[in-house]
């Protein structure tokens, strides 16, 4: 067979989607079909589903797709970390059980790994798992559980040796949420808003065919659901918006990104809102103001050298090109841009920066901006672990000496937890 | 726009990467500073003969290699980098700029093969002494008179003024204000009652000259009274062309703090394994890296005839301004006491840094001139 092409692929999968795309199936239906197509996960391997494609002709098929409106695999969500994560370590029979219902969207996924003792250090999980009988018994507290409320099935780390050195010790598991050990509570944050979740487990159970990879693995697992969640980290944005088109796949799509999306609803706000910032300068008058000016042009030429920085990070990915350091440093540019874009804003809002709801500017749009920032220099690894990364993976920096990784973890000092 | 380089433009860096690291080490930038002109004409002939450099973003039809503005940001980029001393900047970017954009077709066949050849150091006379970086500051003037002009005036700040063959001037029609009644002119180094000084200035690797024109003879370039709107798009070019300069100047130091704290042993351990060194390297990154998207997006938008070219030039030059100082900064407070000695090289990039963020209008003025263009 001759190797793909732009091209091949452009007229192979327009074909396909000529004879097969109906706005008229049921969703599920719609994408069983682009799954056994090989055109719903083009880069994966066929012999799950996918067509072995590089990531450039990836990119050519959602070109193709979205010419036509057509709906893709379901990508919201942890799922998309699910799947990403059990195709790379998953048994065979777990992949069977779970992939193609991932991608369906008919399984809604949550992440069990951030736990009130470890955030950035999430290799010093204590949710204990213990093997007793014929299965797996899990004991302890997660954290910041986005979905959890919602979700079908955990992609969980635990603790199943304590003796082990604190990264040996973990194993990974895929715990059914929806059993008596399992509580989700909600999580209320300091912008008002309960986006997250704390999830208890009192003897929850997990079966041995849902232990993913070995025992003593989970944190090699774990590494690549983590990788896939920085790379996706800019995605919600895109994969947050559903098509308008007219039919029932198109409504039943617009439910299900409705549902997940909901605990995202100020995302838009945690970013900083510098669409913003102008129009709202020259309707208050502050963009006649010399010193505000200068901030808000310090804001602008913050936010357009990140836009440009992220731009030349993905030509170089189109060209299938190795990324320069523009492609690591991502999040904590967004960081500095949405604390700087909150700064201005307040700095435009003058004393009503002191209201809030619908008193405050924009109906307490702006307020909100301002309470939702702080999440974004912490959630999925804090500007300081981002600096870590930048300058050990980047720029070949030493680690730091660490005392913790060479003992078994029951000798490491932890946080006192009640 | 564009967001990536093509393979040419990747291999034309690399080969005049290795080009100048051989003919600009610091030794060199060392010997070259502390002359008064501040370079030699056999080394910048070399430069043009191996390279063609001078004539890089200068059309074929002048002498030229006929790039454009985004070869040209790479050339600048590793001239900053290499904090080479020659009269580059004064005579292919703005002199050379300053005429394609002004002068008949008659002139710039006249002048401009001998400046891409190299065979013609010009520069371009605006600043005066009240330092203000505003055509409508200009005070010199060109009064006619006898078939030609005779300019009367000072101008200060002048790149290379000292030494240039070939003078660019910008004056004003007696009487005439704002960005009415200019004009450019030319004028002959050994002009009659032209009088040149070199400046003592803080960066001696960028010379500066104050010129005196008492009665100076001088030759029109392109349209008397016509000079704001060329000499407008000769500075937004200028801007870009500084903030891609600028970048590799601020590349080469983050660079070399990276080196020196890879080296460095203090209680025991490489002083690059403490988390204040790494996160201060992260931070550099990230400025520099946000510094060379804007200095390569203005590039590109200038290749383009971008509608925002303005506003990308202004943006690319503040931007580049804050990134350079700061990691100037940065790099002499990780290289500790060594970083303040005269025989460590940080402190040729950091005066370079602190000279080029004012040259051409410094980071504030950048940002006003970019508000001005988004507004429109």
């Amino acid at each position: 067979m001759s190797e793909a092409t732009e091209a091949s692929v452009r007229a192979d999968v327009r074909a396909w989607l000529e004879a097969n795309w109906d706005p008229e199936l049921g969703l599920v239906a719609w994408r069983n079909r682009l799954i056994d197509s090989g055109w719903g996960v083009p880069s994966w391997p066929k012999a799950w589903f996918g067509r072995e494609l590089p990531m450039a002709l990836e990119m050519v098929v959602e070109e193709e797709m979205q010419r036509l409106g057509a709906v893709g695999v379901a990508k919201t969500g942890i799922r998309r970390l699910a799947a990403a994560t059990l195709l790379v370590h998953g048994s065979d029979a777990q992949k069977e059980r779970f992939l193609r219902r991932s991608l369906t969207g008919e399984d809604t996924w949550c992440q069990l790994f951030s736990e009130p003792g470890s955030g950035s250090d999430l290799a010093g999980a204590m949710t204990r798992a213990e093997f007793k009988g014929n299965r797996w018994v899990i004991n302890g507290q997660k954290v910041w559980t986005t979905s959890a409320h919602h979700a079908d099935w955990g992609l969980l780390l635990a603790r199943t040796d304590w003796d082990k050195p604190k990264h040996q010790g973990l194993s990974y598991f895929v715990l059914d949420i929806h059993q008596p050990g399992v509580t989700v509570q909600p999580l209320r944050q300091m912008n008002g808003h309960a986006s997250f979740n704390q999830v208890f487990f009192t003897d929850a159970e997990v079966p041995p065919e849902n232990l993913v990879s070995e025992v003593g693995r989970g944190w090699a697992v774990a590494t690549t659901t983590l990788m896939h969640e920085r790379r996706g980290a800019d995605g919600i944005s895109r994969w947050g918006r559903a098509s308008a088109g007219v039919g029932r796949v198109y409504d039943e799509e617009r439910a299900e990104t409705a549902t997940v999306m909901e605990p995202y609803k100020w995302y838009p706000q945690r970013a900083g809102r510098v669409d913003l910032i102008v129009q709202r300068a020259r309707e208050t008058g502050a963009f006649e103001d010399p010193v505000v000016r200068q901030e808000i042009a310090k804001l602008l030429c913050l936010s357009k050298s990140a836009e440009w920085t992220a731009r030349r990070a993905r030509a170089a990915q189109m060209q299938g090109r190795p990324q320069g350091p523009e492609g690591s440093l991502g999040k904590l540019i967004s960081s500095h841009v949405a604390r700087a874009a909150a700064r201005v804003h307040t700095l435009i809002s003058g004393a009503d920066a002191m209201l809030s709801g619908a008193d405050g500017a924009m109906e307490g749009v702006i307020a909100e901006i301002l309470v939702s920032v702080p999440a974004g220099s912490i959630a999925g690894g804090t500007d300081e672990i981002q600096r870590n990364i930048i300058s050990e993976r980047v720029l070949g920096m030493p680690k730091e000496p660490r005392t913790d990784n060479d003992r078994p973890f029951r000798d490491v000092p932890k946080n006192l937890v009640v | 726009m564009q967001f990536s380089f093509t393979a040419e433009q990747e291999e034309f860096r690399s080969v005049l990467r290795r080009f100048l690291e051989e003919k600009s080490p610091p030794t060199v930038v060392r010997r070259l500073m502390q002359t008064e002109a501040g370079w030699e004409r056999r080394a910048w002939l070399g430069l043009n003969e191996t390279l063609g450099l001078s004539a890089v973003h200068i059309p074929e039809a002048y002498g030229g290699q006929g790039f454009g503005p985004v070869e040209l940001g790479i050339v600048l980029e590793e001239m900053g980098r290499a904090l080479l001393c020659a009269p580059y900047f004064a005579s292919t970017v703005l002199a050379a700029t300053a005429i394609l954009n002004a002068a008949s077709e008659a002139q710039k066949r006249a002048l401009l093969p001998d400046i891409a050849s190299g065979e013609t150091v010009a520069t371009l006379a605006f600043t005066e002494p009240n330092g203000s970086w505003d055509a409508a500051c200009v005070g010199t003037t060109a009064t006619p008179g006898g078939g030609g002009f005779r300019l009367d005036g000072v101008k200060s700040f002048v790149p290379d003024g000292h030494t240039a063959d070939l003078i660019v001037v910008l004056a004003r029609r007696p009487g005439s204000a704002g960005e009415e009644g200019l004009s450019f002119f030319t004028v002959p180094a050994d002009a009659a009652g032209l009088t040149r000084r070199a400046l003592t200035v803080l960066d001696p690797t960028r010379k500066l000259a104050r010129l005196e024109f008492h009665g100076v003879e001088a030759t029109l370039l392109g349209e008397e009274g016509g000079a704001a709107a060329p000499f407008a798009r000769t500075m937004v070019l200028a801007a870009v062309g500084l903030a891609n300069e600028m970048v590799g100047g601020a590349d080469k130091l983050r660079q070399s703090a990276l080196d020196y704290a890879n080296l460095r042993v203090q209680f025991g351990r490489s002083i690059a394994s403490f988390q204040s060194m790494k996160h201060k390297q992260a931070d550099m990154l990230v400025d520099v890296e946000l510094a060379k998207s804007a200095a390569y997006a203005a590039a590109s938008a200038a290749a383009e005839d971008d509608p925002a070219l303005p506003a990308l030039a202004s943006l690319a030059k503040a931007t580049a301004s804050e990134a350079y100082l700061q990691t100037a900064i940065h790099t002499i407070q990780i290289h500790g006491g060594i970083g303040f000695t005269w025989d460590n090289d940080t402190h040729l990039w950091f005066k370079r840094a602190k000279s080029s963020e004012v040259f051409l209008g410094d980071a504030t003025y950048h940002r006003e001139l970019m508000m001005r263009a988004w507004n429109e």
